[in-house]
C-alpha cells in the first residue's frame, strides 16, 4: 500500500488532483452543513446542473469554460435562494426545474456543436485528468475563503442556519451571509464538478454532514466532524480508484456512502 | 418610562396596507398581549416594532436606548428547528451575536450572563444536551433564554406556548410573568389564548378588522372587541 501511495505521488497530474480534490472537499462539507441543515440540500444538485450546461456552452461557443461558467453558476445560485423566499414555484420544483432546463440546453449546445465527445462525458461523470493548473490557485485562494469564514464568523453562521428570523432581528447581515454560502457554494460546485462530475458533486455536500449528524448532536461537533469525514472519505476514494482502477468520484461517493451506513448502523446500537 | 412610541403607523409588506392608523406607546415594565385573528396584522407589527419592516406611513420611535438589536425576540419554531444538531447552550448563546457587531468570539462575561438566564429559566442542567431531544416546552425555554441574551429591557414573544401541553403551557407563562415582575421585563406577546392574556398581561393590543383596542386588561373586558369576541364564543 505505502509503495503505490508514493507511486501516486510521483505523477504531477495526480498531486495536483490530490491538492484541488482535498480542497474542494472540505470547501463542500463546510459549506453543507449550512445548506443540509437549512433544508437547502438540493442546491448543490442544482448548481452542478446548471455548471454543466455553462461548460457545455462554453465549450460550444469556444471560450474558456471557466470564466464563462463562473458567472453564469454563481448567478443561479442567487437566483436558487432567492426561490427559496419568494416563491411562485416552490423550492424544490424550482431546484428540478432549473437542473433540467440546464442540462437540456447543456447536451443540446454540445450536440449541435462538438458532439457528445469526451469532454462531455467527463463533465459529466468528472475526470482526473480534467484538472489544469491554474485551478490549484483558484481552489488554495477559494478555500482559505471558506475557511477564513467559517473560523471568523462561525457563530453568526450558526445562529443564521438555525434560525434566520431571529438572527435577523438581532440585526445581523443575514442576507450578506446568504449570498456569501451562496457565491461559495458556486465556485466551490463549479470547480468541483469537472473531478466529480455534474451527476455526484452534490454529494460531497449532502454526505459529510449526513455523517457526522449521525455521530455529533451538537453544530460544532457536526461541523468539525463534517470537515474531517470530506477529508478521509476523498482519500480513501482516490486511493481506492487508483487501485482498482474505478473512476474516482464514484468511488468518493461509495466511500461515502459506506461510511454513512457505518455511521447509521453505530447510531442505531447506541441508541439500543 | 415610555421606551417605543408608534404614532398612527400603518403596517403593512410589499406597499399592501395591513392595519392603518395604528398608535400605541409601550412603558417599560409593560406586560403587553397582542390579540386578533389570524391575518389581522399581529405578525406584520412585530415585523415592524423589530425593525424587519419599516412602517408604510407613520412613525415608530424606539427610546431610553433601546435599540432594534436589543429587543429579545422568540420567533415561532420551524419544522427544520426541532430537528437541529444544535446543544442548549450553542443556542442559548448567539442571543449575544447582535450587540457583537463583527467580534468573532463570545467572552467571558457572556458565558456567564448566559449560564445565569439559563438557571433562571431552570435549564441549567441541559446546557450541553442536543436540542432536539428536548420537550417542546424545554425548547421554548432554551429560544427564551436566548432572547434574554439578546434583550436589555424588552422581549417580544410570538404565540410561545403554541403546540406545548397545558402543563407546560401554565409553567412558560408564569417563567414570563416571573421575567416580568421581578426582572422589570417588558413583554409584548402575540397570543391566541384570550382567557390567558387577560389572566397575565396589563395591558392588551387588539387588532380588529378594521378598528383596535389597547389599553389596560380592565378596560378590555369592557371593549367591544372583547364582547364581540365573547358573543361568538
Amino acid at each position: 500500500m505505502f509503495s503505490s501511495l508514493i507511486e501516486m505521488f510521483s505523477y504531477p497530474f495526480l498531486v495536483r488532483a490530490f491538492i484541488i480534490g482535498a480542497l474542494v472537499s472540505l470547501c463542500c462539507a463546510l459549506l453543507g452543513v449550512s445548506l443540509v441543515l437549512k433544508g437547502f440540500s438540493m442546491i448543490g444538485d442544482g448548481l452542478s446542473h446548471v455548471s454543466f450546461g455553462a461548460l457545455a456552452v462554453a465549450m460550444a461557443l469556444n471560450v474558456t469554460p471557466l470564466a464563462f461558467a463562473l458567472p453564469v453558476v454563481i448567478f443561479a445560485a442567487f437566483c436558487l435562494l432567492k426561490i427559496k423566499d419568494t416563491s411562485k414555484i416552490k423550492g424544490d420544483a424550482g431546484i428540478a426545474l432549473v437542473s433540467s432546463s440546464a442540462l437540456a440546453i447543456g447536451l443540446i449546445a454540445a450536440s449541435l456543436t462538438t458532439g457528445l465527445n469526451s469532454d462531455v462525458y467527463s463533465y459529466m461523470f468528472g475526470s482526473i485528468l480534467s484538472m489544469k493548473k491554474g485551478d490549484v490557485t483558484i481552489s488554495v485562494i477559494l478555500s482559505i475563503l471558506v475557511l477564513f469564514l467559517f473560523f471568523f464568523c462561525y457563530h453568526k453562521i450558526f445562529a443564521i442556519t438555525f434560525d434566520e428570523s431571529f438572527a435577523q432581528a438581532t440585526g445581523l447581515f443575514v442576507s450578506f451571509f446568504n449570498m456569501m454560502i451562496a457565491f461559495l457554494s458556486a465556485v466551490t460546485i463549479v470547480l468541483g464538478m469537472r473531478m466529480m462530475g455534474a451527476m455526484l458533486i452534490s454529494s460531497l455536500i449532502l454526505f459529510p454532514c449526513l455523517i457526522a449528524r449521525q455521530i455529533f448532536q451538537n453544530f460544532y461537533g457536526v461541523t468539525l466532524c463534517a470537515g474531517v469525514v470530506s477529508l478521509v472519505s476523498f482519500f480513501i476514494g482516490m486511493f481506492l480508484s487508483y487501485e482498482l482502477d474505478t473512476p474516482v468520484s464514484a468511488s468518493i461517493v461509495v466511500v461515502n456512502l459506506i461510511l454513512l451506513l457505518i455511521a447509521m448502523g453505530v447510531q442505531k446500537v447506541r441508541n439500543a | 418610562m415610555k421606551i417605543v412610541s408608534c404614532k398612527d403607523i400603518t403596517i403593512g409588506y410589499d406597499n399592501q396596507p395591513v392595519f392603518s392608523h395604528l398608535s400605541f406607546d409601550i412603558e417599560e415594565g409593560d406586560y403587553i398581549s397582542v390579540l386578533g385573528e389570524n391575518g389581522s396584522g399581529k405578525s406584520t407589527l412585530i415585523k415592524t416594532l423589530l425593525g424587519l419592516t419599516k412602517p408604510l406611513s407613520g412613525n415608530i420611535s424606539l427610546l431610553e436606548g433601546l435599540t432594534h438589536e436589543t429587543i429579545g425576540y422568540l420567533p415561532q419554531q420551524t419544522t427544520a428547528q426541532r430537528d437541529f444538531p444544535a446543544s442548549v447552550e450553542e443556542i442559548v448563546m448567539s442571543g449575544f451575536l447582535g450587540q457583537k457587531g463583527w467580534k468573532p468570539f463570545y467572552t467571558k462575561k457572556e458565558r456567564l450572563t448566559a449560564a445565569a438566564h439559563m438557571e433562571e429559566l431552570s435549564i441549567d442542567s441541559l446546557a450541553k444536551k442536543n436540542y432536539r431531544n428536548l420537550s417542546g416546552g424545554q425548547q421554548q425555554k432554551v429560544l427564551l433564554a436566548r432572547a434574554l441574551c439578546a434583550a436589555k429591557k424588552l422581549l417580544i414573544l410570538d404565540e410561545p406556548v403554541t403546540g406545548l401541553d397545558p402543563a407546560a403551557q401554565t409553567e412558560l407563562y408564569q417563567m414570563i410573568n416571573h421575567l416580568n415582575q421581578c426582572h422589570n421585563m417588558t413583554i409584548v406577546m402575540i397570543s391566541h389564548d384570550i382567557t390567558s392574556a387577560i389572566r397575565y398581561s396589563s395591558k392588551i393590543l387588539h387588532l380588529g378588522t378594521d378598528e383596535y383596542f389597547y389599553g389596560s386588561q380592565k378596560e378590555y373586558l369592557s371593549s367591544k372587541l372583547y364582547q364581540n369576541w365573547k358573543g361568538v364564543m
